[in-house]
């Protein structure tokens, strides 16, 4: 996704510089939010100020938008029919392979220490056993980052 | 449901939804499923579904078809609006003070540290959805299979996702 958006604005629009590009990315991330829009945000933002932010922003959610509209008039209409019901109950399964195929892949980046190892399997049982809210488990891990980098 | 509130629900998982569209899974859930009662657990499987069938990010996504679901077109602009304000107003005030912000402190420090976070959010997702998705040996052997081909192919994902499904209408009907 990232060198399709930077090719365009880039390389071939000239719009922003490769270094400007770069700091956007490193905004991108520390924000939260889907980051194609973020990048969208602040491309728009550096071309043209906030107006600017919040047109490059509808231009990149527009076409999921689009799809997620007509994909919801048929599927609202047609859900009851078993051939649909068969579909969905088959392609659960796949998310789940996919969800996994994401823990192994972040994983193996994210949970490097056992510090790390500690902090996921911890908030994995707050999670799933005590039903903490997920805003929670993002607290606590920025506090805890606060805190193990203050003693580094 | 008002739109003030599907605004705001909106905004509130916009504004914790770090680490990927598949960490702010459980974020949806707790609020649209659990919280505000507007889906069930059932619809809440095909929610995801949908949100992963399409291209585009996830939580845009969820945020666009819980919407139209519950308030037609308008509900679906308001709640995409909605998941889309917070980033982009971060954006917007990050983008301003950028040269103060050397070296980017916080995206080296805090939000590493989200990283543990988010993998506990995705694994509690994939608990959840395999919770109440995979219900019988048919299910095991599709996510088992759609597993190996994820892992060991290069191949896009929404025809995993689809292929499967076709294999659900096969086994199911």
């Amino acid at each position: 996704m990232l060198p399709l958006i930077r090719n365009e604005v880039v390389e071939k629009r000239k719009w922003i510089t490769s270094s400007d590009f770069t700091d956007g990315i490193a905004v991108s991330q520390s924000v939260p939010g889907a980051i194609a829009l973020n990048i969208a945000a602040f491309v728009g933002n550096r071309i043209s100020g906030n107006l600017g932010a919040i047109v490059a922003v509808i231009g990149s959610a527009l076409p999921s938008f689009i799809s997620i509209v007509v994909i919801s008039i048929f599927f609202l209409r047609f859900r009851e029919l078993s051939m649909v019901q068969g579909f969905f109950k088959g392609a659960t399964p796949a998310i789940v392979a996919l969800l996994v195929g994401a823990i192994v892949d972040i994983g193996k980046d994210a949970l490097k220490g056992y510090k790390e190892i500690i902090i996921a399997t911890g908030l994995l049982l707050l999670l799933l056993c005590l039903h903490m809210h997920p805003v929670l488990a993002i607290v606590i891990a920025a506090i805890l980052g606060l805190f193990v980098r203050r003693q580094l | 449901m008002t739109f003030v509130q599907l605004f705001l629900a909106f905004a509130k998982i916009g504004l914790f939804a770090f680490g990927g569209g598949f960490a702010t899974l459980p974020l949806i859930e707790r609020e649209i499923v659990i919280g505000l009662q507007w889906f069930s657990h059932s619809e809440f499987l095909e929610l995801v579904a949908i949100s992963e069938l399409t291209p585009g990010p996830i939580a845009i996504n969820a945020a666009t078809f819980v919407g139209y679901k519950l308030g037609g077109v308008w509900g679906s602009a308001i709640a995409t609006m909605g998941v889309c304000l917070p980033s982009v107003t971060l954006i917007l005030i990050v983008a301003h003070f950028l040269h103060r912000l050397e070296g980017n402190i916080w995206a080296d420090g805090v939000v590493r540290s989200l990283r543990p976070a988010v993998v506990a959010l995705i694994a509690a997702a994939a608990y959840s959805v395999a919770g109440r998705g995979i219900t019988d040996i048919w299910g095991i052997i599709i996510a088992v299979a759609s597993f190996a081909v994820l892992r060991t192919r290069k191949i896009n994902p929404i025809l995993v996702l689809i292929t499967a499904g076709i294999a659900g209408i096969i086994v199911y009907l």
